[in-house]
């Protein structure tokens, strides 16, 4: 057994202090909420549909705005071309800009009078103040987490074996779907699961865009302001406890499939 | 067959220059040269994965510069195999037969067929992280020969193997050739292009120096690169004979040179290196086993020292220092004693 340096105990104690700072609050929180109260706030109809309406919205978010995030992510990994450096920043600018401002800038391009807003209204689709402008609002704050991780499963496919497809006679479509895409899908699957949760999380963007109907992190603030911190903490508790099972659960089945190949392949034998 | 004709080739900081080749059918056609000369590029530029800057590539006559790479009816294995990891053995060797004509069942039986002919059939439904790099070189020959490609490009296809699995895959290569496969293949190993090719072109600095038949490349290199290329002077076409326990190299059916070692009566050649060979005015006694007697012919100053040429019935260099041939008193008519060990000798079996 080697023995501790001086330095890195330093480090260790740094780091304890560091992940006791992230737990303690939950902790404390997860502490003070009575299992009673726990069960009763979800039995709530009002808590109930807000989780709901988070879970789906985002959901529903992340996997219609995927559909024109990963090919752009595919292009960003593969080709050069003027300006790229450019368009980078642009699909980091969302994670920079204040929530509220972001919220703003949606609103605006979304309302009844905006061109997609008179859009929408004609084919029966309102954002503001719906759950298509929630969608809106979690997919402009979370899609650079799907396209930057695309964009790195993508540069991890090396161009000699898309090379090699294309010299066996794939067209350049059948070699992105059998070739690219699968051997980048596990980063676009940890994107997609960081999307979400960052739809789920949002507060400061939706708000601005749709207060009503109240996803829950609205909820969690209108409870606390209107009766203060006791009555806020069973819902952010739970709300905490859904989302964590949520990923848990999506975390499991993404890595499940890759096992289950591996296993069913020595089965075939 | 295949034809290249005055291909040239720009890409980022490497240039290939007016390439002209000439492959016929049944050709094993190598192309030879140090790491970084070009070679990978050419197969890729015949394979249509890079676009020439100007030139023409004609397959049977036809021009096929501009054609899709899904095309042109080459099959291209590269050098690090490129097997698709996610995939199984069958399912990477079923990857060209995508969308075509032939039913599953049909389909099966090609797959079955070639996995036997490389010697692969027991793989079939490993994967490839389960492999070796032997393996997965096979399986990338039978993943581009099943598509029947009219040439078979080999991009350094030995390279990353022990000499165990060389010579297996060379005689698998070899027989494909006899069966009829024209093959073009690419390597820096000199003693491959002997015993594989029919025809070698020498390339450098993305140029071809030379093309000929390998007699003609080793025994008259056009240039210095060619000549320390492949580091033979004394280069000759040979056929090994038994004698008890050692091995004989017959050149031209007269002179008889001692083997080191135990070979398959078979043709081939042998290179000795020329800083081996010890001129003497009488015959040595000593443990070389191989003593000639022959005349100067010439004598050629040389950048190591002096290059003696003797006809001992044929023709050998030597390469001795300059105080040495003074001292010796060597000139040109004279009758002098050369010899060299066994283990100076390189036998190429062909």
């Amino acid at each position: 057994m080697s023995k501790l340096q001086p330095i890195q105990l330093v480090f260790i104690l740094l780091g304890a202090l560091i992940l006791l700072f992230i737990i303690s609050p939950l902790l404390g929180m997860f502490l003070a909420t009575s299992p009673v109260s726990l069960f009763e706030t979800a039995k709530e109809a009002e808590v109930q549909q807000s989780i709901w309406l988070t879970l789906w919205t985002s959901m529903l978010a992340t996997i219609l705005f995927s559909v024109a995030a990963i090919p752009l992510a595919f292009l960003m990994a593969r080709k050069t071309f003027p300006l790229k450096k450019l368009i980078t920043g642009i699909i980091d600018l969302p994670v920079v800009i204040p929530h509220s401002a972001a919220g703003i800038a949606i609103l605006g391009f979304v309302s009844r009078n905006s061109v997609l807003g008179k859009i929408g209204s004609s084919i029966g689709l309102d954002f503001v103040g719906k759950p298509a402008g929630i969608a809106v609002a979690m997919a402009f704050v979370s899609i650079p987490y799907l396209i930057n991780a695309a964009r790195d499963g993508f540069s991890g496919v090396p161009v000699r074996l898309e090379n090699a497809a294309l010299s066996l006679g794939a067209s350049p479509s059948r070699v992105f779907f059998t070739i690219s895409l699968p051997l980048a899908w596990r980063n676009i699957v940890s994107g997609l699961i960081l999307m979400f949760a960052r739809g789920m999380s949002e507060f400061g963007a939706i708000i601005v865009v749709a207060y009503h109907p109240m996803v829950t992190p609205v909820l969690i603030y209108e409870r606390f302001g209107a009766f203060g911190l006791k009555y806020a903490r069973p819902v952010s508790v739970l709300f905490i406890l859904i989302s964590l099972t949520v990923f848990i659960l999506l975390r499991f089945l993404a890595r499940d499939k890759e096992d289950l190949e591996t296993s069913h392949n020595s089965v075939k034998r | 067959m295949l034809e290249l004709r005055d291909v040239s080739v720009s890409f980022a900081n490497f240039n290939l220059r007016s390439i002209n080749i000439s492959v016929e059918k049944g050709d094993y056609f190598i192309l030879l040269g140090i790491s970084g000369a070009g070679k990978s590029m050419l197969l890729e530029t015949i394979a249509g994965l890079v676009t020439p800057k100007q030139g023409s590539i004609l397959l049977e006559g036809r021009d096929i510069t501009n054609e899709k790479i899904q095309r042109r009816s080459v099959g291209l294995v590269f050098q690090d195999h490129a097997i698709f990891p996610h995939m199984s053995v069958k399912e990477n060797i079923a990857y060209p037969l995508h969308g075509r004509h032939e039913t599953p069942s049909e389909k099966k039986s090609k797959i079955q067929k070639i996995a036997e002919q490389i010697g692969i059939s027991m793989l079939l439904n490993r994967k490839p992280s389960t492999l070796s790099g032997g393996e997965l070189q096979r399986v990338a020959l039978a993943r581009t020969l099943i598509q029947e490609p009219k040439v078979l490009l080999l991009d350094e296809p030995l390279a990353s193997m022990d000499t165990q699995l060389r010579s297996g895959l060379r005689g698998l290569l070899r027989k494909l050739n006899r069966n009829g496969q024209t093959i073009v293949h690419v390597t820096h190993d000199y003693e491959e292009a002997l015993s594989l090719g029919n025809k070698i072109a020498v390339i450098h600095n993305g140029e071809i120096l030379q093309t000929g038949s390998p007699m003609e490349v080793f025994r008259q290199p056009k240039s210095e690169f060619v000549a320390h290329f492949t580091g033979a002077k004394n280069f000759y076409q040979v056929r090994t004979l038994k004698r008890g326990d050692y091995s004989v190299a017959l050149v031209n059916d007269k002179v008889c040179i001692h083997l080191a070692g135990e070979f398959e009566e078979t043709n081939g050649y042998i290179n000795i290196r020329e800083e081996s060979i010890i001129i003497s005015h009488n015959r040595i006694e000593s443990s070389a086993v191989n003593n000639f007697e022959g005349t100067v012919k010439d004598i050629i100053p040389s950048r190591t020292g002096m290059e003696v040429v003797i006809d001992m019935g044929i023709l050998i260099h030597a390469v001795i220092t300059r105080e040495s041939l003074i001292q010796l008193e060597i000139s040109e008519g004279n009758s002098v004693w050369i010899s060299f060990k066994a283990t100076a000798i390189r036998f190429i079996p062909a």
